[in-house]
């Protein structure tokens, strides 16, 4: 289990590296897909199923999709030999490692690593609400007491980003009419 | 098992290589992508946290979703703005768009 574990996350966090340090955009959008599959896989060890399948549709099938065709369209940036980085980049290094460590040290003293405590132990009677979780989910999703108003919102949401990204996206009609 | 904090870990460290991509890449495409696996980070963050709390609540599970559809929506509205500019100033460099400066 701990070694899947590991497996898993050196995969997500070693191609999310990648992501961010490869010269070319396209083979980083590939990694970012393999960083989408490892995050998936942590959703299963999670016992998480659903979120897992959700994981792949939409991250991998959708948004790496898109912003694959966004590389394509603007193609002649993909071939660049400059540096894919900007001048502030070790000041954003620094940041984000100082970040990371602070986290760290509070992770730490909050939790424990060793995977042997009690911590690791998972809540007992967990086993039920795990396998109706699906079942839980949608019916708060539906539920004027829970999540109606959200989910309502998320649609909309939705509608509004289609509408706008085909009027942001869409080359000037004047041209055509005239 | 595992315990949760191992969890907290990768998912702090996914978020942190994120953020770096964001501060660090000069392609506005290469920013969104890390936006993207900073966002991954805190739905594994929110799952684990469910799933080692009380799993009959799916306060976690239902986050995570919200924070998905936003993503997806962030991610067309994004890629639509990075072509439109791609068009008309022939360029997705984030240092090069400076119109607003002047």
């Amino acid at each position: 289990m701990q070694v899947i574990f590991i497996l898993i996350s050196a995969i997500t966090l070693v191609s999310g590296i990648m992501v961010v340090t490869n010269r070319n955009l396209f083979h980083a959008a590939l990694y970012m897909m393999l960083s989408f599959l490892g995050v998936a896989g942590l959703y299963v060890l999670l016992e998480n199923g659903f979120l897992a399948a959700t994981q792949l549709l939409v991250y991998i099938g959708a948004i790496s999709i898109l912003v694959i065709f966004a590389i394509m369209m603007t193609r002649r940036l993909m071939q660049t030999t400059e540096s894919p980085f900007n001048s502030q980049w070790v000041w954003g290094g620094a940041a984000s490692l100082l970040l990371f460590g602070l986290i760290l040290v509070i992770l730490l003293q909050v939790f424990t690593l060793d995977p042997n405590s009690t911590a690791a132990i998972l809540p007992p009677a967990a086993e039920e609400a795990i396998r109706d979780s699906v079942n839980t989910l949608g019916v708060s999703f539906v539920d004027a007491e829970q999540y109606v108003l959200p989910f309502e919102l998320a649609s909309v949401l939705l509608l509004i980003a289609l509408v706008g990204s085909i009027i942001i996206a869409r080359p000037d009609v004047e041209d055509d009419q005239a | 098992m595992i315990p949760l904090s191992w969890y907290l870990l990768v998912a702090a460290a996914l978020f942190c290589i994120g953020l770096y991509g964001i501060l660090a890449r000069r392609n506005a495409v290469a920013m969104l992508m890390a936006v993207e696996l900073a966002l991954n980070a805190v739905n594994i963050n929110l799952v684990a946290f469910w799933r080692y709390g009380n799993p009959s609540q799916p306060v976690g599970v239902a986050w995570a979703i919200f924070v998905l559809t936003v993503a997806a929506a962030e991610a067309a509205v994004g890629l639509a703005l990075i072509i439109s500019i791609y068009r008309q100033r022939d360029s997705v460099i984030a240092e090069e768009l400076d119109i607003l400066k002047y």
